[in-house]
């Protein structure tokens, strides 16, 4: 009794466990339930029941109750689906000028936007793709075909690769100096040397149209964001979903609305890549101090000179973490969005990883992972670039970039003028090094895999099949286990413990959207997935940053690595996995854990080094050992943060296990997979999104009520 | 007065919901205790005084005083709920965002506490900031800028961040930038707050030297009442958003006009802060001593020579003239009497 009184909270859930452990037992598993292995919207099944709201008809397995709540929400995915089918196809037709047919033509409004948006995406990426790689579609956009037919001539010359690798070096040496300029010339020259020229241009000039528009739209919102509490209040439910919200499933509804092709790759990645930066920019103005603000305005700045000059540049660093993110989505879109016909390295990955060509799946993400690193880099230098006022510089000095780029073009072109009269028989290696025509590693990978199989194919399939059926398969069996009253119980029950009424009522709502779609037990599994990457993160990250805490060197080494390992596109992970362990569910673990091993090291060593150093010296003057200083003020000082580390990774492993439905698994992951490829799939695929994003969010809720309050009882903020 | 460069009348800043009307049905009589209760906070109350050109005028109060708000009223950083302010004659009020901006960059400069520094522009960027604003070609600015940190002593640390500057060294920065469009007037808030004591009394006389040369309009913000006893023409105290008294220094320290301002001038040393003329009596010219002491003397530093006479000793102007006598007991009386454990 004593202890419940000092406690209460606990007792709140000892009597919260007992209420969902004797749900559990009180209700029965329905004889006739079985885990639906097939999907059941395309096969008509007598056993089922259907029932009919606005017009559509939903068909599921119906339960007891308290067992699975009824789809109520099953019409949802079919009436999004034909409100966009509407909103493309008859809403609001109006007379359109045709450049093609010379006349006005009518077209409902939102298709013609989309097909506007469409064009002008395709020609910035044909504009940027042809100025690296050639071609006529830029001219064409001018001319017409005809034209193009008639004056063979007119086509854009691509850059010689020796030229645009020059630049690169240049451009590095002029942001940072020797260490990036090096760097630079390394990874293009490894691009070229290993034939993957071509593919890694696309991939770039997708990129070099996305980033960029995701930033400037990103920072527009998040500055109306800051300067308006409404607009704030409309934007922040969204970019918290659309945060939590798994890439793929973003695929499918632009699909319905701008079809396949790199212009909608670089619409799914605009929206994938705005919210962090709208969230980041938005935090960074908030930081900025309210005397800089006023030291600005007595400057005599006027709204868009504070804005520019004072504000954004104040808020620099938060913005540049964005500039960060919105590099590192584009990247890891740039493989996602090969799903709908994105050109370039994600493509050729994807193909690999389809035909199990490990090594050349390896090549390609090593491509996409050292461009996502280069660009990284540079745009931090250039954000930290400084002006200098006082050089007295020749003319030589001040444009000797821009004249070395010169001489190089000269060189370039010169070396490739050259090259099509040596090497006249074949490719002209000076220009282009055409794609599997240079040094390619593939065969020695997958040398290596096969070595890998041959030597350890016991004990990696004996530690499968264990992991699978000792662990996995009764984790899986204990969730599917769950009466869907019961959970939604545990989960509102917990919001109410630790958040009152107010975080009770969310999570509710967001455990009951999921409970009353048709996909409950899908999202069991994806959550039985994560939790178990999220447990083993956690327990590694943890691990791992106290004991790289404990040096300074140790830390900068781990920071640095989770640095880099960030950079990498997610679907990079499932490389080596596939490759030790095959198309299993354990891949797509493996994967999970190191993806989300990430934010749990790193916020595990960002918060233990929060820890105040004054209290360090108090507690070593108390006399505490190492040991005791840890467990008794580091780790408890540190906790709010590393939960926060956790929040992250629960999001992180949840990407993951979507992303992982690629090898294949059973969850809501698979079924966004086969959205992709099904006609009516949009309202499906963002139902499904939304179903995960909700997951994330339950989480979210609850981690982070609790951090606000601790924090707010250990005084911290 | 004529020559007012800044005249506020019955100024007013409320912060609160609906604290215009609040205004208006209170009729000036504004009690904090009663608009607290209502949800709103009285920050300046009826603040009404004149500032002359040339002239330091120096608000002192603790903090929560509203001595900060009053000064943002007056640069318009916030906008003042009831009442006029004048600069040069114009009214504050009711200029447009333009003409505010113009003012601003013509004839305004602030100093602030914790310095507001740009982070990510050098010395020489920020001091030049103000003058790029204005639209003043790069070079010419840069070129400006290096005249203003030669007048606050820092140079060769022109490419220097901020980061990379002690304190002293950053407030230097932001009274260059402050002067660098070579305002009328000149706002500090707190500027040396934030300084180590040694490090503030250098910036304070570092101040005082560039006033003697500059003679700008000056409201200066500050809780330490020997730095307002050290720096100013004349001190206003604030308390609860109300000024208490305002007068000069030598006045509110012989004459302080209630509990609240006693409260400081008790432990005020008086003779480093009076002037003989401040104690001296009506020219009587029989019966004087032979020494004779300039009226402009701080009392500390001719107490010696005065007490060791017997009579009454001349007090001159710079012309040799006779403008008043002080006896030795009125040293005496000024300099320990009066006060709390002697009366």
């Amino acid at each position: 009794m004593e202890l419940l009184k000092k406690y209460p909270k606990l007792f709140q859930w000892f009597f919260l466990l007992i209420v969902f452990f004797a749900l559990c037992f009180a209700i029965d598993v329905p004889e006739t339930y079985k885990f639906i292995r097939v999907q059941a919207e395309f096969i008509k099944d007598p056993n089922q029941s259907t029932y009919t709201l606005f017009g559509k008809e939903v068909r599921y397995y119906a339960f007891d109750v308290l067992w699975r709540l009824p789809p109520l929400l099953g019409w949802l995915p079919i009436w999004v689906n034909d409100s966009l089918f509407f909103l493309l196809n008859e809403w609001m037709p109006m007379e359109f000028w045709n450049e093609d047919l010379q006349e006005y033509k009518t077209r409902p409004l939102v298709l013609q936007i989309t097909r506007n948006i469409t064009a002008l995406m395709t020609f910035l990426i044909e504009l940027i793709r042809e100025i690296l790689l050639g071609g006529v579609k830029t001219v064409v956009a001018f001319t017409s075909w005809d034209w193009i037919d008639k004056n063979p001539w007119a086509e854009m010359p691509g850059l010689p690769w020796t030229i645009v690798a020059a630049g690169a070096v240049i451009l590095g040496y002029k942001l940072s100096g020797k260490g990036l300029a090096i760097f630079a010339g390394l990874v293009m020259v490894y691009i070229s040397v290993f034939g993957q020229w071509k593919p890694s241009m696309q991939t770039l000039s997708f990129i070099l149209v996305a980033a960029p528009l995701s930033f400037i739209f990103g920072l527009t919102l998040g500055v109306m964001a800051y300067k308006s509490k409404r607009v704030e209040k409309a934007l922040y439910p969204i970019l918290l979903t659309m945060q939590t919200m798994p890439q793929y499933a973003v695929l499918v509804p632009a699909m319905v609305l701008f079809g396949i092709g790199d212009h909608a790759a670089v619409i799914i990645t605009m929206v994938v890549a705005i919210p962090p930066m709208i969230l980041l920019t938005l935090l960074g103005l908030r930081a900025v101090s309210p005397e800089v603000i006023e030291a600005g305005k007595m400057s005599g700045c006027n709204n868009w000179q504070l804005m520019t000059k004072v504000l954004i540049p104040t808020a620099r660093r938060d913005i540049l973490i964005g500039v960060n993110q919105v590099i590192m989505v584009c990247f890891s879109m740039a493989v996602i969005a090969a799903f709908i016909g994105a050109k370039g390295l994600g493509w050729n990955l994807l193909l690999a990883l389809n035909q199990l060509n490990i090594g050349l799946a390896l090549e390609a993400g090593l491509c996409i992972s050292m461009i996502a690193i280069l660009l990284d880099k540079m745009s931090l230098a250039w954000a930290n670039k400084q002006e200098d006022y006082f050089g007295n510089l020749t003319f030589f000095q001040r444009y000797k970039n821009t004249l070395f780029f010169a001489v190089a073009v000269l060189i370039g072109i010169i070396l490739s003028y050259v090259g099509s009269f040596y090497l006249k028989d074949g490719y002209n290696y000076l220009y282009e090094v055409p794609h599997n025509k240079g040094i390619s590693t593939a065969a020695f990978w997958n040398k290596g895999v096969d070595w890998i199989w041959d030597t350890f194919f016991q004990t990696l399939k004996i530690f499968n099949t264990w992991l699978i059926t000792e662990v996995l398969q009764p984790m899986r069996a204990l969730y599917l286990r769950m009466p869907a009253v019961a959970t939604v119980v545990l989960v509102v029950g917990a919001g109410y413990i630790i958040g009152g009424i107010r975080s009770a009522l969310v999570t509710a709502g967001l455990v009951l959207f999921i409970a009353l779609s048709p996909w409950w037990d899908r999202a069991l599994v994806t959550t039985y997935m994560a939790t178990f990457g999220v447990i083993a993160s956690c327990t590694i990250g943890l691990t791992v940053g106290t004991l790289c805490q404990q040096n300074k060197y140790t830390t900068k080494f781990m920071l640095a690595v989770c640095d880099i390992f960030q950079t990498f596109p997610s679907f990079v992970y499932l490389i080596p996995v596939m490759m030790l362990f095959g198309v299993t569910d354990t891949s797509v673990l493996i994967a999970v854990i190191v993806y989300a091993t990430i934010p749990a090291t790193r916020y595990t060593i960002e918060g233990l080094r929060s820890v105040p150093a004054g209290l360090h010296d108090a507690a070593s003057m108390s006399g505490v050992t190492k040991f005791q200083r840890l467990i008794n003020i580091e780790f408890p000082i540190a906790f709010p943060h590393m939960m926060l580390g956790v929040n992250q990774t629960i999001v992180f492993a949840l990407f993951m296990v979507i992303i992982g439905a690629f090898i294949g698994t059973e969850d809501l992951g698979q079924y966004i997979l086969k959205a992709l490829s099904d006609k009516a799939g949009g309202g499906k695929g963002l139902i499904l999104g939304i179903c995960v994003a909700f997951i994330a969010l339950i989480f979210d809720n609850l981690i982070r009520t609790w951090v606000q309050k601790r924090k707010k009882h250990l005084g911290i903020d | 007065m004529a020559g007012a460069v800044i005249k506020c009348d019955s100024v007013y800043k409320i912060f609160g919901a609906n604290a215009k009307k609040m205004l208006q049905e209170a009729n000036g009589n504004v009690d904090a205790k009663t608009f607290q209760k209502m949800g709103c906070i009285v920050g300046v109350n009826n603040a009404s005084f004149e500032v002359s050109k040339g002239e330091m005028l120096v608000v002192m109060g603790l903090s929560g005083s509203g001595k900060s708000t009053l000064l943002r009223c007056i640069s318009r950083l916030t906008d003042a709920t009831d009442g006029k302010i004048y600069i040069e004659g114009q009214d504050l009020l009711s200029l447009k965002n333009k003409e505010l901006i113009e003012l601003r960059r013509n004839k305004m400069g602030m100093v602030f506490q914790s310095f507001a520094l740009l982070p990510h522009k050098t010395v020489l960027e920020n001091i030049a900031f103000p003058l790029q604003i204005k639209g003043i070609k790069t070079e010419d600015s840069i070129s400006k800028a290096v005249d203003m940190v030669k007048l606050v002593g820092l140079e060769g640390r022109e490419n220097y961040f901020p980061r990379e500057l002690s304190g002293g060294q950053q407030q230097r920065v932001g009274i260059a930038r402050s002067l660098a469009v070579e305002p009328d007037i000149w706002f500090l808030d707190e500027p040396f707050s934030a300084l180590d004591p040694l490090i503030r009394k250098e910036m304070q006389d570092e101040f005082l030297r560039l006033q003697e040369k500059l003679k700008k309009t000056i409201m200066f913000i500050t809780h330490d009442f020997d730095e307002a006893l050290k720096l100013a023409d004349r001190i206003a105290i604030m308390k609860d958003g109300i000024i208490e008294q305002l007068d000069t220094p030598a006045k509110i320290v012989l004459n302080p006009a209630t509990e609240y301002v006693k409260k400081f001038t008790e432990e005020v040393p008086r003779e480093k802060v009076l002037k003989i003329e401040d104690v001296m009596e009506k020219p009587n010219i029989e019966n004087l001593s032979d020494l004779k002491v300039l009226k402009d003397e701080i009392i500390e530093n001719v107490a010696e020579k005065i007490l060791t006479q017997e009579k009454s000793v001349a007090v001159t102007d710079v012309n040799n003239k006779i403008v008043g006598t002080v006896h030795p007991s009125k040293i005496i009386h000024t300099v320990f009497g009066g006060r709390k454990n002697n009366s």
